[in-house]
């Protein structure tokens, strides 16, 4: 047998491999060219960008928990003027898709950054309406019908890019929010965001986090990803990008089972930069070893017992 | 500069005071390309998070690196169960070490708090005689290193804060006194109000002064933002990266 097409395509846009670097976790696709390059990769999703740059929460910013970690950086970055000048021309020059990250207060932030991006080469548009970490905007958006519809129509408008909504784990029923992008024109939507969480020292009874909670993410949020994933699928009909605690190919491929077409590593990367590699291959030899030919052929065909 | 990330063999453990061991790896590599403040990130079994610790010393010649840190809870736990003869898995070397002229106009001193005494042993050598170290440990049980650093002919001053040997106190009277017969330059690690400390009496001084920081970190490379610290460089207020644009600053551009 010939090797298998490990290629996918999200809302019209062709990745090589379906492992996307996790918004927040790989900067701008600067940092670990060191140790390969950058077109390993199916795809980067980006920094999340905001119209101004931010400056981020006090730290510390980052606690470890039983199989993951809290964090709250709180969507730190150079803003989005910044993100085109310097960042978009460097990535644009290697072969990996470019997603762009965007998160705002309001939502006047949300369709500017987005108009901004209209112009450039960015390949796909990723909207944060789950970052448990900002005071203003963020999450507030995604844990509502009404905030997701209004963040996505005003980002639908403003630009003809695909757009992928990243959707939070924080809500009563995430498939409401789903079924809310989609009727607003989202091309593809992309979850989990991490779930919030807390640690405190026991010694000086301080929440481990200057910001008092943060964002739960790694292995420990994985089952709870894999769940939403698989119902977000039987809800809508957009394309999945699944995260949420990938650290192996094995997960890779379940979460592509339940739903997912591509999926995006992000604290695995932390332990372990060349995870996303081991996982692009660790799928291909899966294929192989079942004789698939493709792997868009194993998306959503988990056998779910009646 | 660049960084490697993989496997290499512990050659030697050494059980310093309490719960600090001392690790050489050979690594020739990372020996080649390491700088004095640099920092690696070693990978705890069972842990999310590698742990950033410090480089002790590096003998590019032999290849070798020689990491010291104390066991602090469950992932430091974890990595000193390894022997000689076992692999560590690091990233290293990481982050931007301290400037150090090759021809300083003066005596250079060195200050290092607790487990911050560790990352300044390479300073000393390089200067020896023309390096004065002034080390604050908590008590004598918990000194370490003195033997490495009088060996590398640099005056050495101890002080503990119980006066169970040498000085009693912190390391500012001890510097503050130093500081009076001129200084090429201070170069400190160690707990936050030490070098806090260190850069007032340096400034007043009008020596250059250089700091090591520590922050809770997840990547170590500078992708994830997480271990910030705002600095004031070139009049403006900046947050950046302990991994990546530090460890090491200038002690006057940060906002302790």
């Amino acid at each position: 047998m010939s090797r298998p097409d490990i290629s996918v395509d999200i809302c019209g846009v062709r990745l090589k491999n379906p492992v996307i670097a996790a918004s927040g976790t790989y900067g701008f696709g600067e940092e670990y060219t060191d140790l390969y390059p950058l077109e390993r990769l199916g795809g980067i999703s980006c920094k999340g960008t905001t119209l101004q740059p931010k400056d981020g929460n006090i730290p510390p910013r980052i606690a470890e928990t039983p199989s993951g970690i809290l964090n709250s950086v709180g969507l730190q970055n150079p803003g989005v003027e910044h993100f085109i000048k310097t960042d978009l021309p460097r990535l644009k020059k290697q072969d990996v898709a470019v997603i762009a990250n965007i998160a705002g207060a309001g939502i006047e932030d949300y369709a500017e950054t987005a108009a901004r991006l209209d112009e450039t080469d960015v390949d796909i548009i990723e909207v944060n309406i789950s970052c448990p970490n900002v005071k203003q905007g963020g999450a507030t958006w995604g844990v509502t019908c009404a905030g997701a519809e209004s963040v996505t129509k005003a980002v639908r408008n403003a630009t003809k890019k695909p757009i992928m909504i990243k959707l939070t784990p924080n809500v009563t029923d995430i498939t409401e929010i789903a079924r809310a992008v989609e009727a607003q024109g989202a091309d593809a939507v992309s979850l989990i965001n991490t779930l919030l969480g807390m640690r405190i020292d026991i010694n000086t009874r301080r929440p481990i986090l200057h910001n008092n909670v943060g964002g739960l993410s790694g292995p420990a949020v994985f089952p709870v990803a894999v769940r939403m994933v698989w119902q977000v699928h039987n809800a809508i009909k957009l394309p999945i990008v699944g995260m949420g605690g990938i650290s192996s190919a094995a997960d890779a491929v379940e979460m592509m089972l339940a739903g997912a077409s591509a999926v995006q590593i992000g604290t695995a990367i932390f332990n372990d930069p060349y995870v996303p590699i081991k996982v692009s291959q660790g799928i291909e030899r899966y294929l192989s070893d079942n004789g698939i030919a493709k792997v868009s052929d194993i998306v959503g065909q988990v056998r779910p017992w009646e | 500069m660049s960084y490697f990330c993989g496997s290499y063999p512990i050659i030697e453990k050494k059980a310093l005071a309490g719960q600090i061991y001392s690790y050489t790896l050979l690594c020739p590599q990372i020996a080649e390309n390491a700088h004095i403040g640099q920092f690696v990130q070693i990978k705890a079994e069972g842990y999310m998070l590698r742990r950033p610790i410090s480089i002790c010393q590096t003998d590019k010649e032999k290849g070798t690196l020689r990491l010291v840190f104390e066991v602090r809870g469950g992932g430091t736990d974890k990595i000193s169960q390894l022997g000689a003869g076992d692999m560590m898995d690091i990233i290293a070397p990481l982050g931007h070490g301290f400037t150090l002229s090759d021809a300083p106009n003066g005596k250079v001193i060195v200050v290092g708090g607790g487990i911050g005494v560790p990352p300044m042993l390479d300073i000393a050598k390089k200067y020896g005689e023309n390096c004065t170290a002034i080390l604050g440990f908590r008590s004598f049980d918990r000194i370490i290193l003195d033997k490495d650093y009088f060996a590398t002919g640099a005056r050495t001053v101890l002080c503990t804060d119980d006066g169970s040997v040498g000085i009693k106190g912190t390391l500012a009277a001890p510097l503050k006194e130093e500081l009076k017969s001129g200084a090429a330059a201070v170069y400190a690690c160690g707990p936050v109000p030490m070098l806090k400390a260190a850069a007032e009496e340096a400034r007043l001084a009008g020596v250059p002064c250089e700091v090591s920081l520590e922050q809770r970190m997840g990547c170590g490379v500078g992708a994830c933002v997480v271990c910030a610290c705002t600095v004031i460089r070139d009049g403006k207020k900046q947050v950046l990266r302990v991994c990546k644009d530090g460890p090491v600053f200038k002690g006057d551009e940060v906002v302790f």
